[in-house]
């Protein structure tokens, strides 16, 4: 997916992106600039599962380059990483799904400044079935009637997914936690607004370990991120409506927009940056911060050169 | 003159001592009210506003992070901590009783203690690697062996956690079972008893406080444990219909959530009103246990 020539960079590109600013955040900055803890050199990145392997790679990349400064990351979910952000303990929030108007209240009450949002890049949800399943596409409606409370449909014969490996031929729902961004979003963008998931679903803490019960499930259906795809699992084109064209998640599907359930990964600070946490974030705007997503599998926000 | 002044030294020592050994004696019953106090008083103020408590014990709906309607209700969480808990006890018991029996009573030398060194290794493997145990070798023993769609469930947690509980139940039961005088067996040998006889009347009524225990500090694990059953029921809040469903616990769900939940709103205080629940069962597990206890002893005095 990504071409050789993306992968040269020269210490000019580098250069060219640091001194861009890289400001993708709306939100003014609430009063006077905060005292960062950045200044102490460390920063400590918290939050969402689907981001994390991404946060890893860029904190090794960029402490190659700058000895000087120390990234600690951490997953545990998009909640995880806000819930740090508004109680002081996390620099830089990774979430997976917008912060919600109660969370960007309580950061304005506790912080004394709103939490600003950072577009770091793209993520396809992909719709992953057992290796088995027979099942060639889905489309989001059918998803909605799986896994939305009410739903009527519990069996692989109702969408002509049943195989002999699955011989109850019952549908087994995987999901997230909910403290997962993944779990916020695809509830908005497959069941639609107001409707909530059917209980009884397997609610699994990462991405990664939605792919693997999958991989050993043959009955099984679940969503994460298309990043976590293994050889083990089939991840389904998606259609937007039954009879619509089913759109298989890549980088450039998700990119251009046609991939209907692509969602932005973002990065929540408290106020706008300052000091290392803002030249952290440039980088993760330049060149090199970019094509560390694509490498990843997640689809740069700005264009690789 | 060196006399008294050792001698002063040792009560001075011994006075120290004592109250060592008297501070660390309530230091425990501190410890356990000032945690029981932290949790009650996280949750109160849910409990007291907030909080319909039909409603919490008897819906099966927990959606604590609704954008619709918050549902507290903890019944399918019970149910599953419930029904995990009872299959361990099933099969943890028996075999546990029985190893206990078989090592304290049926064999020695190298046998014993090699059996005794494995089951102690088996008490020291940690529980997120039980909890992989399950997720990742039982989940596709369980599908092929029953046919069932999924094998994160009852079943599959009820077999870790019986496996988590049996080197204590065998350790305790050991110890219990070695406490009983050997003049007890000599005598029922004596009066021509078999060796079932002698475990079944002798033995085991003599050993049945220790025993008892330890059935009940293998509840207090199953019961307890988190990161495993976590892993291996399947996290799904709904109620069980049979051993085959997957279910979420009370444990695992605090371990699950408590993580993204902002001190002080509506969702933290619950999960400590869960936490204040789980600390009722277990008192409520020991005081049943001193009670048959006590039952048992004075029983033998009349």
């Amino acid at each position: 997916m990504i071409s050789p020539h993306r992968l040269h960079l020269t210490p000019i590109a580098v250069l060219v992106g640091l001194s861009t600013s890289g400001c993708g955040g709306a939100g003014d900055e609430g009063g006077h600039a905060p005292e960062s803890p950045a200044e102490s050199n460390i920063i400590r990145v918290t939050g969402s599962d689907t981001m994390v392997n991404l946060a890893q790679a860029w904190a090794e990349d960029y402490q190659g380059d700058h000895p000087e400064i120390s990234i600690q990351v951490a997953g545990g979910g998009s909640g995880v990483g806000i819930a740090g952000l508004i109680d002081g303990i996390v620099d830089m929030a990774n979430a997976s799904r917008k912060m919600k108007s109660t969370e960007l209240k309580r950061a304005e009450q506790a912080l004394g400044m709103s939490a600003v949002e950072h577009v770091v890049g793209l993520d396809a949800l992909a719709v992953y079935v057992h290796k088995d399943n027979p099942l060639e596409s889905i489309a989001i409606p059918e998803l909605a009637e799986i896994y939305g409370e009410g739903g009527e449909t519990t069996l692989w014969a109702q969408i002509g997914g049943s195989s002999a490996a699955c011989s109850r031929d019952e549908i087994v729902r995987i999901s997230r936690q909910n403290n997962s961004g993944t779990y916020v979003y695809f509830r908005r963008a497959v069941l639609g607004a107001g409707r909530e998931y059917k209980l009884g679903s397997i609610d699994q803490s990462g991405s990664k370990d939605v792919v693997a019960l999958v991989s050993k499930t043959p009955c099984a259906i679940g969503y994460s991120g298309m990043a976590y795809a293994t050889p083990e699992v089939k991840s389904l084109p998606v259609a937007a409506e039954k009879g619509a064209e089913a759109i298989t998640p890549t980088t450039e599907t998700a990119a251009s927009g046609d991939y209907p359930i692509s969602r932005p990964l973002l990065i929540y600070t408290a106020g706008e940056p300052t000091g290392a946490i803002r030249d952290y974030l440039d980088w993760i705007y330049s060149p090199a911060g970019q094509r560390i997503v694509a490498e990843i599998g997640y689809v740069p926000i700005k264009a690789v050169e | 003159m060196e006399n008294s002044v050792r001698r002063r030294v040792g009560l001075r020592a011994e006075s120290v001592m004592e109250l060592f050994v008297y501070l660390s004696g309530w230091s425990a019953i501190l410890f356990v009210f000032g945690i029981f106090f932290f949790i009650v008083r996280e949750g109160a103020p849910f409990l007291v506003h907030e909080l319909d408590l039909g409603e919490f014990f008897s819906s099966p709906n927990w959606r604590p992070d609704s954008e619709v309607r918050q549902q507290f209700g903890i019944y399918a969480l019970l149910a599953g901590t419930l029904s995990v808990t009872a299959l361990a006890m099933l099969l943890s018991v028996p075999l546990g009783l029985g190893a206990a029996i078989y090592i304290s009573e049926f064999c020695d030398g190298v046998t014993k203690e090699s059996l005794k060194i494995v089951l102690e290794l088996l008490a020291a493997i940690p529980s997120v690697v039980w909890g992989f145990i399950g997720y990742m070798v039982m989940n596709p023993i369980i599908i092929w062996a029953t046919g069932a769609p999924v094998g994160v469930n009852v079943l599959n947690g009820g077999i870790i956690l019986a496996l988590m509980s049996v080197p204590i139940i065998v350790s305790v039961g050991e110890d219990a079972l070695k406490a009983v005088p050997d003049s007890f067996r000599e005598a029922a040998v004596a009066l021509g008893a078999t060796r079932w006889q002698l475990i079944y009347r002798v033995l085991l009524p003599a050993a049945r406080n220790g025993l008892l225990a330890a059935v009940l500090l293998g509840v207090g694990r199953a019961i307890g444990e988190t990161m495993a059953v976590l892993m291996a029921t399947g996290h799904s809040v709904q109620i069980p219909s049979g051993i085959l469903d997957p279910v979420r616990t009370l444990t695992a769900t605090i371990a699950a959530e408590l993580g993204e939940t902002v001190e002080g709103e509506s969702h933290y205080q619950a999960l400590f009103v869960i936490g204040t629940v789980l600390m009722l069962i277990a008192m409520a597990v020991n005081i049943t246990a001193d009670l048959v206890v006590k039952g048992i002893r004075s029983e033998e005095r009349s």
